[in-house]
C-alpha cells in the first residue's frame, strides 16, 4: 500500500519535472528570440532604413515582445489565468477603442 | 468581539466600532446610513427645483442658486446616494451568496467606504463657502473650466476622493468572487446578483480611471494654469465630453445592473421558481457590459462627430435594447405559471417592469441620431433617464431592501407600510416625469431656470411638482416604516421569504464570521437543493476549525481624513500658497497612514473551534 502510494507520488513528481523542464526550455527560447528582437531593432535604426518602413516593423517587435512577456514569463498561457486574461484584453479593447475615436474624430 | 459586548460598552464603543471595522456587513451598514442621508439631502435639492419650475416666471431661488441646484442634484443623486446604496447591497449580501467569510480585502473596503464618506462631504461643504458647483452633473467644459469662484474645484476634488473609493471597492468585488467562492460554487452557478456584482466591477475597473483623467486635467486647468481645455491656448474643450461620457455611459449601466440581478433573485424566489433562461440571463449582463462601452457618443450627436461616428454609434447603441429585452423577457418568464406572492419586494419589481420598458423605448428613440437632434437637452431626455434610473434603480434599491433587510437587520420590513409606502411613490413618479416627456417634446430646455406664461408649459409642470410631493411622502413612509420596524416588529427567522441561495442558510443577521463552516455548493440555488432533498442546512465543505478574521484599523479613516485635508488645500492655494501647508499635513497624514499599514504586521486574529461549539450554531 505505502509502496503504491510513493510510487504514485514519484510519478506525479516526474510528470512535474517533465513540464519544469519544458517550461524552461519556453522561457530559455522566449528569451533568445527577445534579444534577437531587440538587435533587429536597434540594427534597423542604426542601418538607417526608411522610417515607413522601420515603424511598423518596431512596433510589431514591441507587440510580439509584450505577449512573450505577458504569457511566457508572466504564466498568462498556463491553467487558472482565463479571468486575469479576459480582463486584461477587455481593458485593452476599451483603451483602445478610446484611441481610436481621439485620433479619429477629435483630433484629426 | 462579539455584538454583545459591544453593546454593553455604550454609544462611543459602537462609533469607535464602526470607525475601525473592517466587517462587509457593518462597511453595508455604514454604506446604507451614508447613501440614505445623502438620498435625502438629493431629494431635498430635487423638491427644491420643482417648487422653481411649479410656476412661470417663477422667482423661488435665483437663477445661479437654481444651477448649483440641479449640479449638485444629478451629482449627489448619482455619486453619493446611487452608487453607495448599491455598494451597501454588494456588501451585505455578495459574501453571503458566494459563502465566503468576507471580502478578499476587508482594510480596502473600509478605506473605499470612508474615501466615498469624506468625498461627498468635501463636495457638500461648497454650500457653505461661496458656493455649491453650477455647471452640471455634466461638467462640461469650458463652461466648468471656466466657471468663477471655488464651486467647480469641489467638484474635481470631490469627485476625485469619492471615486477613488469607488475604484477601490469595485477591484475588491472582483478579487471577491473570483476567488472567494465556496467549493462547488462555479461561476455558472452563481446567483444571479453576484454574477451582475461581478460584471459591475469589471465596468468600475475600466469606466472610473477614465473620469479619474477627466477630473485631473480639470484640475490642472483650474487651479495649476494648464489649458487641456482652453481652446484659445490650443486645448480642445471636446476632450472633456469624450473622456466625461466614456466614464458616464458605463456609469449608467453601473446603476442599473447590479439591480438587475437583485429583481432576478426577487423575481424567481417570489414566484418559487428557478431563474428562467439563467444563461442567457448572464450571458446578456456580460453583453450589455461590454456594449456599454461602445456607445458614449450617443451623448454626443448633436457636438457634430460627423455622420460617419454618429451612425455607429447610433447602431451600437440600439444594439443594447437586445439583451435588455432578453432580460426582460426572462422575468417574465419566470414568473409566468409560478406561484406569486406580492411582497413588498415583489411590489415593487413588477413596477419596475413597465416603468424599466419605457424608459429603454424612449433611449432607442434618443439613440437613432438624427431623431436626437430634437430631443438632445430637452425634457425628454430628463423624463427618459429618470424613468431608467429612478424606475430601475432606485425601484430596485426599494426591492432589494425590502428583500435583503432581514440580513442586514435581523428583522423583516412591516409589509403593510411597506405597501403604503409604494403607492404614492409610484404614482408620483408617474405624475412627475411621464409629463416631461411632452414638455420637452413640446420645447421645453432642461437646465433652465424659469419659463414664460403662455409658452404652454405651466400645467405639465404644475403636474411635474405635485408628483414629486408624492414621491416625497413616499419615502417618508419607508423612512417611518424603517424606525417602526426596528421597534415594532419581532426577530425574523433565518429565512422568511422561503428563499433559494446560501444568504437564506445563515441566520438573520448572521454572525460576524458570517459561516461556521465553509458551505458545500451543488448546484444553481443551493439551499433550494438541500430543502428539495429534506436537509435542514447546507452541506458543509470543511470540519468544524478555527476561523480566522482580520483585526479592524482606524487607518482607512485617518487616509481618507487626510486626503479630505489635502482636498482644501488645493482647492485654496490658488487664491493663497499658505493653503499648501494643508497640502501638505493632509498628505503626511495619509502617507503616514499608509507607512503604518505597510510596516506594521497586523495578522489578524482566530476564533477557536471550542468557542464556536459553544455558541451552538449561531442561531441564538
Ligand atoms: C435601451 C437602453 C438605453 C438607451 C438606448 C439609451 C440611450 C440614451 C441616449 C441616446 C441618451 C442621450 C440623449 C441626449 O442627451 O440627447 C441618453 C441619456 C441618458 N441616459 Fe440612457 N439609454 C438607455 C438606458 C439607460 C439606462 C439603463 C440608464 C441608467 C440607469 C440611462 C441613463 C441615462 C442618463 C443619465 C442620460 C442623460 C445624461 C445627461 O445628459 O445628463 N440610460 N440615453
Ligand atoms: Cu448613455
Amino acid at each position: 500500500m505505502s509502496e503504491r502510494t510513493e510510487n504514485v507520488s514519484r510519478h506525479k513528481l516526474n510528470v512535474r519535472k517533465d513540464e519544469n523542464k519544458e517550461e524552461m526550455v519556453q522561457q530559455v527560447i522566449t528569451f533568445a528570440l527577445m534579444i534577437l528582437f531587440t538587435l533587429i531593432a536597434f540594427s534597423m535604426v542604426i542601418l538607417d532604413i526608411s522610417s515607413y518602413f522601420i515603424k511598423p516593423i518596431l512596433l510589431l517587435l514591441a507587440g510580439v515582445q509584450v505577449a512573450f512577456q505577458l504569457f511566457y514569463f508572466m504564466h498568462m498561457k498556463n491553467k487558472g489565468h482565463f479571468m486575469p486574461t479576459v480582463i486584461m484584453f477587455g481593458g485593452m479593447t476599451i483603451a483602445l477603442a478610446t484611441i481610436i475615436t481621439f485620433t479619429t474624430i477629435i483630433w484629426w | 468581539m462579539s455584538n454583545a459586548i459591544v453593546q454593553q460598552r455604550g454609544i462611543g464603543a459602537m462609533i469607535w466600532d464602526y470607525i475601525t471595522t473592517v466587517d462587509h456587513k457593518k462597511i453595508a451598514h455604514l454604506y446604507l446610513v451614508a447613501g440614505g442621508l445623502f438620498f435625502l439631502i438629493g431629494g431635498l435639492e430635487a423638491l427644491i427645483i420643482r417648487i422653481q419650475l411649479m410656476q412661470p416666471d417663477s422667482n423661488f431661488i435665483s437663477a445661479g442658486l437654481y444651477n448649483e441646484m440641479i449640479t449638485m442634484h444629478g451629482t449627489t443623486m448619482i455619486f453619493l446616494a446611487a452608487m453607495p446604496l448599491i455598494f451597501a447591497l454588494m456588501n451585505a449580501v455578495v459574501p453571503l451568496q458566494i459563502g465566503a467569510r468576507d471580502v478578499a480585502f476587508p482594510f480596502l473596503n473600509s478605506l473605499g467606504f470612508w474615501l466615498f464618506l469624506f468625498g461627498g462631504l468635501l463636495l457638500n461643504v461648497s454650500w457653505f463657502t461661496g458656493g455649491a458647483p453650477d455647471a452640471g452633473w455634466t461638467n462640461y467644459a469650458p463652461l466648468s473650466s471656466t466657471s468663477p469662484g471655488h464651486g467647480v474645484d469641489y467638484y474635481v476634488m470631490g469627485l476625485q476622493i469619492a471615486g477613488a473609493g469607488t475604484l477601490i471597492g469595485g477591484i475588491n468585488f472582483l478579487v471577491t468572487i473570483i476567488n472567494m467562492r465556496a467549493p462547488g460554487m462555479t461561476y455558472m452557478r452563481m446567483p444571479l446578483f453576484t454574477w451582475t456584482t461581478f460584471i459591475t466591477s469589471v465596468l468600475i475597473l475600466f469606466a472610473f480611471p477614465a473620469l479619474t483623467v477627466g477630473l485631473f486635467l480639470m484640475m490642472f486647468d483650474r487651479m495649476f494654469g494648464s489649458a487641456f481645455f482652453d481652446v484659445t491656448a490650443g486645448g480642445n474643450a471636446i476632450i472633456w465630453e469624450h473622456l466625461f461620457w466614456i466614464f458616464g455611459h458605463p456609469e449608467v449601466y453601473i446603476l442599473i445592473l447590479p439591480v438587475f440581478g437583485a429583481f432576478s433573485d426577487i423575481f424567481s424566489t417570489f414566484s418559487k421558481k428557478r431563474l428562467f433562461g439563467y444563461s442567457a440571463m448572464v450571458f446578456a449582463t456580460v453583453l450589455i457590459g461590454f456594449l456599454g462601452f461602445m456607445v458614449w457618443a450617443h451623448h454626443m450627436f448633436t457636438v457634430g462627430l460627423g455622420p460617419i461616428a454618429n451612425s455607429i454609434f447610433a447602431v451600437s447603441t440600439m444594439a443594447i435594447a437586445v439583451p435588455t429585452g432578453i432580460k426582460i423577457f426572462n422575468w417574465l418568464f419566470t414568473m409566468w405559471g409560478g406561484s406569486i406572492k406580492l411582497s413588498v419586494a415583489m411590489l415593487w419589481a413588477l413596477g419596475f417592469i413597465p416603468t424599466f420598458t419605457i424608459g429603454g423605448m424612449t433611449g432607442v428613440m434618443l439613440g437613432s441620431a438624427a431623431a436626437d437632434y430634437q430631443y438632445h437637452d430637452t425634457y425628454f431626455v430628463v423624463a427618459h433617464f429618470h424613468y431608467v434610473i429612478v424606475g430601475g434603480t432606485v425601484f430596485g434599491l426599494f426591492a432589494a431592501m425590502h428583500y435583503w433587510w432581514p440580513k442586514m437587520f435581523g428583522k423583516v420590513l412591516n409589509e403593510k407600510l411597506g405597501h403604503l409606502g409604494f403607492w404614492p411613490f409610484f404614482i408620483g413618479f408617474h405624475l412627475t416625469f411621464f409629463i416631461q416627456h411632452f414638455l420637452g417634446l413640446m420645447g421645453m430646455p432642461r437646465r433652465y431656470w424659469t419659463y414664460f406664461e403662455g409658452q404652454g408649459l405651466a400645467t405639465g409642470n404644475l403636474i411635474s411638482t405635485i408628483g414629486a410631493f408624492l414621491m416625497a411622502i413616499g419615502t417618508l413612509v419607508f423612512l417611518y416604516n424603517v424606525v417602526y420596524t426596528a421597534i415594532k416588529e419581532p426577530k425574523a427567522s433565518a429565512d422568511p421569504w422561503d428563499g433559494r441561495t446560501l444568504e437564506w442558510s445563515l441566520p438573520s443577521a448572521p454572525p460576524f464570521y458570517n459561516f461556521k463552516q465553509t458551505p458545500l455548493v451543488r448546484g444553481l440555488d443551493p439551499l433550494w437543493i438541500e430543502k428539495m432533498e429534506g436537509r435542514k442546512g447546507i452541506t458543509p465543505a470543511e470540519p468544524l476549525g478555527d476561523i480566522h478574521m482580520p483585526n479592524g484599523s482606524i487607518l482607512p479613516f485617518l487616509m481618507s481624513m487626510g486626503l479630505f485635508i489635502a482636498g482644501f488645500g488645493f482647492i485654496y492655494q490658488v487664491d493663497n500658497k499658505l493653503w499648501f501647508i494643508a497640502v501638505a499635513v493632509g498628505m503626511g497624514l495619509f502617507f503616514a497612514s499608509m507607512f503604518t499599514r505597510s510596516f506594521k504586521d497586523d495578522l489578524g486574529y482566530h476564533i477557536h473551534k471550542e468557542d464556536l461549539i459553544e455558541k451552538g450554531d449561531g442561531k441564538e
